[in-house]
């Protein structure tokens, strides 16, 4: 509790995120519905809810992953818009870490880290080098650096995913169910690099169902269902006091095991 | 001692760990698995026919290669006439009976007929005087070729790129010429003949089908509808002819489009027909290999802000190549054997320059065609032999740094 005090001050005015009236549709099937949501610099915001509910797709929003057809989304002052340049912008400083951990199997370890600083921002190898270990040290597996990804375990695997996207240094992190495709024994080793990163003041929405780390370090718990933000609260609130009928049947349902 | 594991139970001691039964390694092992087990199960009526079945089939299938195998060395080695000192030509590779030296019932290669027309079926009608200049082409291309296949070789990459980049204008300065100015005068294309043609149509079609082929396979996928019908178009149109039929179009039909008086090689014809075939096809193989990669690594790529070309290039096409490597090979493997349908627009290749040998009349027996086939076909095996081979190192070898 104490801690979560303390992290919660990091959280500015500062607004990093805003998604304004944002609507979405596959086909026909309406899969976002008018979402609103401002995030300041700093702030640690979990979402929830049941599956297709569309949490995937809202945040696969805020990197132009996929791409929403109505309202604003505003990513540290820019606007994601069909302009590839802004794309590309917003993609520099949004990091992001999926279910599938998604490594590149064809190169080793330290070549999926150091592959976007040299290519994307043009950093020299050596920099991106140094760069990376420094990471891969604070994800606890410098040791694998010369292995490929094949060669590693799940739990391993997303940790170097996580890195990998820190080693752009970016200004905010996005995780799609990080622990979701993890043997149960793994999904600590990969919570406790995540706490590690909001306790640095990283600005990070995290789509997960570990409700024990979402009271640990969220500012912001969001529950959504059929493509809409039906409840949030601030976590205590949101677990104690849930308001809608819908937020405490999933609540008894992921709490319940 | 055995103990009983449906009680509860605490182990106290571990299970041995113990090598593997002898009879499942070795040679030994390896018929035990593969031909005694599959010969001595008499269990019951159905696996004793089986078993009978399968004894008499090896059996037979032993027999039979060996008898073909015995048949080619005592057709190529044994009963085969090796040399021709006082230069009789035909009569040495003759029976008594029509004419020759040997006796009657003789059936055997002829080497020196394959001497003797060596320098035609390797160069065709090359100038005497110019050979040199395709002995070092040749000479630079192995050289370069066995550099890149070992993988300690220093500045492999450097040569692998002079290769498909220098090695090309270097070897057609040094077929074509340049100029009697600087030593190297104009060598007509018709002049060419034999492996010079092949390897030069072969090689053309391999190095410049895989770049088009991975161009063409990215249209395909592209998200502009105009280069995505641009290219399947182009990939449906080529791949639903038949090469003669390109060939043929290409010697006859061309010049009625082009404007009197301009004329374009035949060999360059062949090598754009066949390469333009050869990358349609290369275009489905390596569209296959983009298809089985995962839709994750086109979104970790793009979520780390790779853009189109470098995420292709630096991503997807690595993995999706090394996917298809034996598609890729085949495709090479099929045009090099393809390449002998040159000879329809009177280019001489390998076979087209056996076929004019055989024609030759000095040299007439019942034995001249078979031995000149047999190098040809021989040629032809070794050289897609190699390839298949190398395609399967490569295989292992990015399998183990992969997976
Ligand atoms: N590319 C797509 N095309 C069509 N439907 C999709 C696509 N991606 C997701 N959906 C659908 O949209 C809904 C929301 O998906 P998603 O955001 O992945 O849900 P969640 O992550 O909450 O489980 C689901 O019903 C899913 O079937
Ligand atoms: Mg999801």
């Amino acid at each position: 509790m104490a801690n979560n005090a303390k992290l919660k001050k990091q959280g500015s005015e500062e607004i990093v995120i805003s998604m304004n009236g944002v609507n979405k549709w596959f086909g026909s099937f309406h899969v976002l519905r008018d979402i609103n949501l401002n995030v300041h610099k700093g702030e640690r915001i979990i979402i929830c809810g049941p599956s297709g509910s569309g949490k995937s797709t809202v945040i696969r929003c805020l990197n132009a992953l996929e791409h929403h057809q109505g309202g604003d989304i505003n990513i540290l002052g820019v606007t994601l818009d069909n302009n590839v340049h802004n794309v590309e912008t917003v993609r520099r400083d949004v990091g992001m870490v999926f279910q599938q951990f998604n490594l590149f199997p064809h190169l080793s370890i330290l070549e999926n880290c150091i592959l976007a600083p040299t290519w994307v921002k043009k950093m020299p190898r050596a920099e991106a080098v140094d760069l990376a270990m420094s990471l891969l040290e604070r994800v606890k597996i410098p040791e694998q650096a010369h292995k490929y990804p094949g060669q590693l375990s799940g739990g391993q695997q997303q940790r170097v995913a996580i890195a990998r996207a820190l080693c752009m240094q970016p200004e905010i992190m996005l995780f799609d169910e990080p622990t979701s495709a993890l043997d149960p024994e793994m999904i600590k080793e990969v919570l406790d690099v995540m706490v590690g990163l909001a306790e640095t003041g990283m600005t990070m929405i995290c789509v997960t169902h570990e409700m024990g780390f979402a009271r640990k370090v969220a500012d912001r718990v969001i529950f959504m269902d059929e493509g809409q933000i039906i409840e949030q609260n601030e976590p205590e609130a949101f677990f104690s006091k849930p308001k809608s009928d819908r937020t405490k049947l999933f609540l008894s349902q992921v709490l319940s095991h | 001692m055995k103990t009983d594991h449906s009680t509860a139970y605490v182990r106290q001691e571990d299970a041995p760990l113990l090598p593997p039964p002898r009879n499942e390694t070795g040679i030994i092992g390896w018929f035990n698995q593969n031909i005694l087990s599959l010969i001595n199960d008499f269990s019951g009526i159905g696996a004793a026919i089986r078993s009978v079945l399968m004894a008499v089939g090896t059996l037979a299938i032993l027999y039979y290669s060996a008898h073909i195998l015995w048949a080619l060395i005592d057709f190529a080695i044994i009963e085969a006439v090796w040399s021709d000192p006082d230069e009789l030509k035909r009569v040495v590779c003759t029976t008594e009976i029509a004419g020759g030296i040997q006796h009657n019932g003789w059936h055997g290669a002829c080497w020196p007929l394959a001497t003797a027309k060596m320098k035609f079926l390797i160069y065709g009608a090359y100038p005497a005087e110019e050979l040199w200049r395709v002995n070092i082409t040749g000479l630079v291309l192995i050289i370069g070729l066995v550099c890149l296949m070992f993988d300690r070789m220093p500045y492999r990459m450097h040569i692998g790129i002079s290769m498909l980049t220098i090695f090309p204008v270097f070897a057609y300065i040094m077929l074509v010429g340049l100029g009697d100015w600087i030593g190297l005068p104009y060598v007509d294309t018709r002049d060419w003949g034999g492996v010079l043609v092949t390897l030069v149509v072969a090689l053309t079609g391999i190095i410049a089908s895989l770049p088009l082929g991975v161009v063409l396979a990215l249209g395909r996928q592209s998200n502009m509808p105009a280069v995505r019908y641009l290219c399947t178009g182009f990939i449906e149109f080529w791949r639903g002819i038949p090469l003669i039929t390109v060939l043929f179009m290409a010697s006859v039909a061309l010049p009625l489009f082009l404007p009197t008086g301009v004329t374009i090689d035949n060999l360059l014809r062949a090598l754009i027909g066949v390469t333009l075939f050869a990358s349609a096809y290369m275009a489905e193989v390596i569209r296959g290999g983009l298809q089985a990669i995962d839709k994750g690594q086109y979104e970790a790529a793009d979520a780390l802000g790779l853009g189109y070309w470098k995420s292709m290039r630096l991503i997807i096409l690595p993995q999706a190549l090394t996917y298809v490597i034996p598609g890729i090979v085949n495709t090479f493997i099929g045009l090099f054997k393809d390449t002998t349908l040159v000879a329809i627009i009177g280019l001489f290749d390998l076979l087209g320059a056996a076929q004019a040998a055989i024609n030759d009349a000095g040299w007439s027996s019942p034995v001249q065609a078979i031995t000149l086939y047999l190098l040809v076909a021989t040629f032809y095996f070794i050289c897609c032999f190699v390839m298949s081979r190398y395609s399967m190192r490569l295989e292992r070898k990015l399998d183990r740094s992969n997976r």
